[in-house]
């Protein structure tokens, strides 16, 4: 009677309705990682408050996801950029081309440290990326006789066990689960430097590079595989705690746990530094200016892929990019920067403000 | 003898029951004194959770602003006198606020100084100065006090304290001074109502979430209710009990225990994917919200149909009703207090959804207010969502408070189902 004809009207409107949305969109699209996501929201709000286009849309999806919708093809249904907190993979990007994007312009924002922090009331820890492996990994060559190429399972308790040098606390880290590209960026910049300080297993690794050069790419991923176990591989019996996506649940954890230590991004340091310190890494304390040169060993580029072919199709993408790569936003002394962003050198800047303006498309 | 027998046994019976008498009082007062301790234990759980959430939050409904005298100097913001809309729009207001921050204290000479100065007003203060020219450009030329947001470190140090805050020693001397000028005051957070999302705590509010919430909710219920209530009529007065039924009402009780997300991800595939609906608009939103709640409906609405007595149908049908005038005219009458509990409690349950709506696009910053179910839009658990996940301190004063606002409503929305019950309900 009367509710089947309203289902049926409102059935066929909203095909209408979305068959219309189909043809034009005037409002941005970002999509991907959700390390980029703080920097790249501030930039879209204000330039939707200066300009007369809409405020872009941003979904935090992660890298990999934003990358996957990205590379879905060309067309108002999909986004117009990703963010990403690590470079495009070459497999993404041959994905995207297969998909009809050709043209990605790539453009690099600047860099993110990873901090491991603890409490103010706790004493400063002053750490090597050793230590941070022997703490964390899930097996660890044999501490009798560490060249021997055996690996135990990890039979540290207290960061004393590790280094006689460090406090006589259990080892407690804080730190984001798998799914996390901070996780991916802290097990490869911290554990992996850190387990390369064996020659063995550093053995491994050149061996994989002759393998793949010579061409034996089976044997290659093999003992890729081992190595990567051996050196990403974290304990699970609990010394690592997976405290979930939210950094800011470890900076209160930190608070009411002095001996626990905490794994996450800078500018989560940063707008706590009057509850946590971050340690020092190989000597290296996590400060802005040490980041930024590079001296501080844990940080990582940050990204967006912008699409080529949407420019022009779906209005503000343009001027977006410039909001983002202007000196105000993104320079020493921009916005971004209030935010925790560590900028680029100037020659960095100037490089792929160029690229953002003449839209020239990446190559691999 | 066999009296004197008998009266022994009766004395034993009666001791045996007044022994027994006294543990099953016990046995009883024990029970009564266990469901008492689990209610009492529920509140208090229930008590810590509010007043936790309530201490946390309600200072977020409290901003602080900074009077400063501001020189609406027409050389800044119209320079040629045209007073053209666009030149007022694109003129350089925050410029203002830092001339009249310099002017106050005029003593702060050192670029960075200047610039640890300037960041005690908010961003937005540059706005404000441009809604008040745009409203009204006679203000150019004068000067006069204005009272501007003032940024969220400085925020929170008026509100909480050193130990809550950023502010350095130099800024914290200059707030002292603004203080003792009786420049600084905390009034009423309209922001939070007003605005929508933003990155500067200050500046955020709920007015986006909560349209976005309004747009789902509104789809929800006018798909799930008609659908959900026709389903259940269907079902319970007319449909044959065969197989057939049997099977449908066991897969109606089993979506009803599916786990939102798997309707998030149904959402994806069909509406978005399929039938090329806009990623992030509340349509979609509640549309995968129906096929959650539709379950809840069917079944507390058939529940509702069956508790009216079949004495009701049979009067009806023998005073020579037909089987719908039956329906219709006695039976669903009786049966919507029930049915509009269901509703409600089906819309407050998803209401406070995130999972569903993160795969439909819904988990995203969007500054814009929506003004329709086809524009991006987000809902107010997932701003929560978003806030508690932010790295500035004072969103989490916003968190709690976005979420005291979200309980307001399930709150209300619970209540009206408990009055309507009470109001409407017959017994028999």
């Amino acid at each position: 009677m009367k509710q089947p004809s309203i289902i049926a009207c409102v059935g066929v409107l909203a095909m209408i309705t979305g068959t219309a949305m189909a043809v034009s969109r005037d409002t941005v699209y970002i999509v991907g990682s959700s390390t980029v996501y703080p920097f790249a929201t501030v930039v879209a709000e204000r330039f939707g408050k200066s300009t007369k286009f809409n405020t872009p849309k941003i979904e935090s999806t992660g890298s990999g996801g934003g990358m996957k919708l990205f590379c879905e093809g060309v067309g108002v249904r999909h986004p117009d950029i990703t963010n990403a907190s690590r470079r495009i993979k070459k497999s993404e990007f041959e994905k995207c081309r297969r998909n009809g994007v050709r043209d990605i312009v790539e453009v690099k924002i600047g860099y993110d440290g990873i901090v491991v922090a603890n409490s103010i009331e706790a004493p400063r820890f002053n750490l090597s990326r050793r230590d941070i492996f022997l703490a964390l990994a899930k097996q660890v060559p044999d501490p009798r006789a560490p060249e021997s190429g055996k690996l135990v399972a990890n039979p540290y308790q207290t960061w004393k066990n590790v280094n006689p040098a460090l406090p006589d606390y259990r080892i407690e880290v804080l730190g984001p689960p798998p799914t996390s590209g901070t996780r991916d960026a802290f097990a490869e910049l911290a554990m992996e430097a850190g387990c390369m300080t064996f020659d063995w297993i550093r053995q491994i690794k050149d061996e994989t590079k002759k393998l793949n050069k010579s061409g034996d790419k089976q044997q290659a991923k093999a003992l890729k595989k081992r190595y990567k176990a051996i050196c990403h591989g974290v304990r699970e019996d609990g010394r690592y705690i997976e405290a979930g996506e939210n950094d800011n649940l470890i900076v209160q954890k930190l608070g009411v746990n002095p001996k626990a230590l905490g794994v996450f991004g800078y500018s989560f340091l940063e707008q706590n530094e009057d509850r946590i310190q971050g340690s020092l890494i190989d000597g290296v304390a996590p400060e802005f200016e040490l980041i930024a040169s590079g001296k501080y060993p844990v940080s990582r580029p940050l990204f967006f892929y912008v699409k080529k072919a949407h420019v022009g199709k779906v209005p503000g993408i343009r001027e977006y990019l410039a909001e983002f790569t202007s000196e105000k936003a993104w320079g020493e002394e921009g916005y971004l920067v209030d935010k925790g962003l560590i900028p680029m050198s100037r020659e960095e800047r100037e490089k792929y403000a160029r690229d953002a303006k003449e839209l020239n498309p990446m190559h691999f | 003898m066999s009296k004197l027998k008998a009266a022994v046994k009766r004395r034993d019976i009666r001791e045996a029951v007044e022994k027994s008498l006294e543990a099953r009082k016990r046995r009883n007062r024990r029970f009564r004194l266990m469901g008492l301790g689990a209610v009492i234990t529920g509140m208090l759980l229930l008590a810590v959770m509010f007043a936790s959430i309530g201490s946390n939050g309600y200072s977020a409904f409290l901003r602080t602003e900074i009077l400063l005298d501001i020189d609406f100097d027409p050389a800044v913001i119209d320079p040629d006198g045209s007073r053209g809309a666009d030149v007022l729009m694109q003129a350089d207001y925050t410029g203002l606020v830092k001339s009249s921050l310099r002017n106050y204290f005029p003593d702060v000479k050192k670029r960075k100084q200047k610039r640890a100065l300037y960041r005690l007003v908010s961003s937005g203060a540059g706005d404000q100065l441009r809604d008040m020219v745009m409203e009204d450009p006679s203000l150019i030329g004068s000067s006069r006090e204005v009272w501007l947001i003032a940024d969220d470190d400085l925020d929170q140090y008026y509100k909480h304290g050193k130990g809550q805050s950023r502010l350095k020693e130099q800024q914290i001397y200059w707030v002292a001074m603004l203080e003792a000028d009786g420049r600084l005051r905390k009034v009423f957070n309209t922001t939070f109502f007003i605005a929508g999302d933003s990155r500067e705590p200050e500046l955020a509010g709920i007015r986006g979430a909560l349209m976005g919430s309004f747009f789902v909710i509104l789809i929800t219920l006018g798909l799930s209710l008609p659908l959900g209530v026709a389903a259940a009529i269907y079902l319970e007065e007319f449909a044959p009990r065969n197989h057939w039924t049997d099977l449908i009402e066991v897969n109606i009780n089993n979506l009803a225990a599916v786990p939102s997300i798997v309707f998030g991800l149904l959402g994806l595939a069909v509406f978005i994917n399929f039938m090329g609906l806009p990623r992030s608009a509340p349509l979609v939103g509640g549309l995968v919200l129906t096929l959650m709640t539709l379950p809840t409906i069917i079944i507390a609405s058939r529940a509702a149909l069956k508790s009216v007595p079949p004495s009701i149908r049979e009067a009806a049908l023998g005073m020579g009703a037909s089987r719908m005038q039956t329906v219709f005219q006695h039976v669903l009458p009786l049966a919507m207090p029930g049915m509009l509990t269901g509703t409600i409690i089906g819309m407050a349950q998803a209401l406070g959804e995130t999972a569903p709506l993160l795969m439909i696009g819904m988990v995203a910053f969007i500054a814009d207010i929506p003004t329709g179910p086809l524009d991006s839009a987000t809902v107010l658990p997932v701003q929560i969502y978003l806030w508690a996940d932010s790295p500035e301190r004072a969103f989490m004063e916003r968190t709690s408070a976005a979420i005291l606002v979200l309980l307001a409503f399930l709150v209300t929305m619970n209540l009206l189902a408990i009055w309507l019950r009470r109001r409407f309900e017959r017994r028999w």
